[in-house]
């Protein structure tokens, strides 16, 4: 379970999380929205310590990760996928798997494991990475966080410039993810894309959590999307 | 993937076996040329550790060549130590310079980096110039004849110097091989790739960076100490800019991320500044020429573009 409370982050002298909070339990996905510059990736990358938090806590299954240093958040179940895939792209598939299994010491079975949720990867693991196409790249990105078995997942626009087919196949690992317990957050610009699949959609404006909704509530009251996010 | 691995060793071994062979055929001049060059060969495979694989760009690496160098020169001459402990001692002193200054200067990233690496050797330099009364400054010294024994070995005969110097590439060769090709290597090019991803996924980029600092510096001092206790002479311009650049010609020359790259860099940019300087004293408009062609027909280097052309298992 993740629990973020209160945040406050800066870039500089600019403030760009305001006491910012969200919570996700376990078998949880929750979908974080917002227009453009309203803080998602930075609250994302806050949650990781990539851009510490000035205050408030991180605290991933009972474990306080706000003052640890950033590499040390997968040790406590913290996976992230990053915006735009960022694959070591001068190595293989398999060579970017094994640097994920290393990170935390995982082994052949959570490898047979990762693979089985993407076979397409199994076909290419000798192949350099930087030379797959986009929807096998966000793949293996995905592929290789759950490398290091998190709890928690925060995935970055993991459908950005793909086609339905591939949207639809990350889709399904994520409900899969959910199934096996972990806990999903997901930043996402396609509201479409995610909204068949999130058990809660946090709305963030001007770096603060403005609103946290079950998925039923928009259906039923879609005037919140219009507010938050201008559709 | 055994496959590949047994086919790459089979090429490194391979390589060394034709050096071992070159020993026997080649004329003197060009003996005693080869055996310079896998010394110098030595210290570039270092640097590409650092640069190819890691993507750090040190240009302050005559540092450590030159702990190395002095290392072994100081404490021979004045110790009235023979080779071994000398060599040692050099890569001893290598070694925990290389440590000082990574902790210093990886604190910084990029052209910071460059700079700060740059200004920790021209203080080198110029603490070897200062103390010019145990040093002998820029005249530098003659490490003794009789201290230049390995046991039985006299290190100053053509032909050992040759074979001790194709010894110390073939453990460089080897070691470099197995560390790339081990996990290790792989987080050191993900860093490369990515700083900011390998952190994401648990990894500590500072320890791995120092970890390739202190290598890197270990194979230049390794270097630095053969040097001085093979050919004999310890001078103040091994430790100057220009043997920091040296090694990053070599490197782009051969090809940056390949095992092999600097041996071939380091060869083709000795034979072309030994001819090119018996032409003209302005030589270095070759070295500049030859670069200029590279970047416009293998940006990767030579073995960097064959690699990505024709032999992609070439580690």
């Amino acid at each position: 379970m993740l629990t973020v409370t209160d945040i406050d982050c800066f870039y500089g002298d600019v403030q760009v999380l305001r006491q910012f909070s969200l919570s996700a339990a376990s078998g949880e996905i929750l979908c974080l929205l917002g227009r453009n510059g309203a803080g998602k990736t930075t609250a994302l990358k806050a949650i990781m310590g990539l851009v510490p938090p000035r205050s408030g806590s991180v605290v991933v299954d009972d474990v306080d990760l706000t003052k640890l240093p950033a590499h040390a958040a997968p040790k406590y179940g913290l996976g992230y996928v990053p915006q735009g895939r960022r694959l070591f792209s001068e190595l293989t598939v398999a060579e970017n798997i094994e640097i994920g299994l290393m990170a935390t010491g995982q082994g052949k079975p959570t490898r047979d494991r990762v693979l089985d949720l993407f076979p397409v990867l199994r076909e290419r693991l000798s192949q350099v990475s930087g030379k797959l196409s986009g929807g096998e790249q966000q793949m293996l990105a995905m592929a290789r966080a759950l490398c290091t078995e998190p709890n928690v997942l925060l995935m970055d626009e993991p459908t950005e410039g793909l086609q339905p087919s591939m949207i639809a196949k990350i889709r399904e690992v994520v409900v899969a993810l959910k199934q096996t317990g972990v806990a999903v957050v997901l930043v996402e610009q396609r509201v479409d894309a995610v909204l068949p699949v999130a058990d809660h959609v946090a709305f963030i404006e001007n770096g603060m959590n403005r609103e946290t909704v079950p998925v039923q509530q928009l259906r039923d009251d879609p005037s919140l999307l219009h507010r938050y996010v201008g559709i | 993937m055994k496959g590949l691995i047994s086919k790459s060793l089979g090429l490194h071994l391979g390589l060394i076996a034709l050096l071992l062979l070159l020993h026997f055929i080649l004329p003197d001049y060009h003996h005693v040329s080869l055996a310079r060059i896998m010394v110098l060969a030595v210290y570039a495979l270092g640097f590409n550790l650092l640069f190819g694989y890691t993507g750090l760009l040190s240009l302050g690496h005559a540092l450590f060549f030159a702990a190395g160098l002095y290392g072994a020169g100081l404490s021979m001459q004045f110790f009235q130590w023979t080779a071994g402990p000398g060599f040692v001692f050099g890569l001893f002193c290598a070694i925990a310079v290389a440590t000082l200054i990574g902790m210093l200067a990886l604190r910084t990233v990029g052209v910071s980096f460059m700079i700060v690496t740059m200004m920790f050797a021209q203080v080198g330099y110029l603490l070897i110039l200062y103390y010019n009364e145990y040093t002998r400054g820029d005249e530098g010294f003659v490490i003794l004849r009789e201290l230049r024994m390995l046991g039985p070995l006299d290190l100053s005969a053509e032909g050992t110097r040759y074979l001790v110097a194709l010894a110390l590439l073939a453990a460089a060769i080897l070691i470099k091989l197995a560390l790339v090709r081990s996990p290790t290597g792989r987080i050191l090019v993900a860093i490369r790739e990515n700083e900011e991803r390998t952190r994401m996924l648990g990894y500590d980029p500072f320890r791995y960076k120092l970890m390739a600092m202190v290598i890197s510096g270990g194979f230049a001092g390794a270097a630095g100490a053969a040097y001085g206790i093979l050919f004999g002479y310890v001078g103040a311009s091994f430790a100057s800019i220009q043997y920091s650049i040296l090694p990053l010609l070599y490197v782009l020359m051969g090809g940056a991320g390949v095992v092999l790259g600097p041996l071939l860099g380091t060869i083709a940019m000795f034979y072309l500044i030994d001819i090119a300087s018996g032409l003209t004293s302005a030589y270095l408009f070759f070295v500049g020429l030859a670069l200029v062609l590279l970047i416009l027909v293998a940006p990767k280097g030579v073995l960097g573009t064959i690699r990505d052309r024709w032999v992609p298992w070439l580690p």
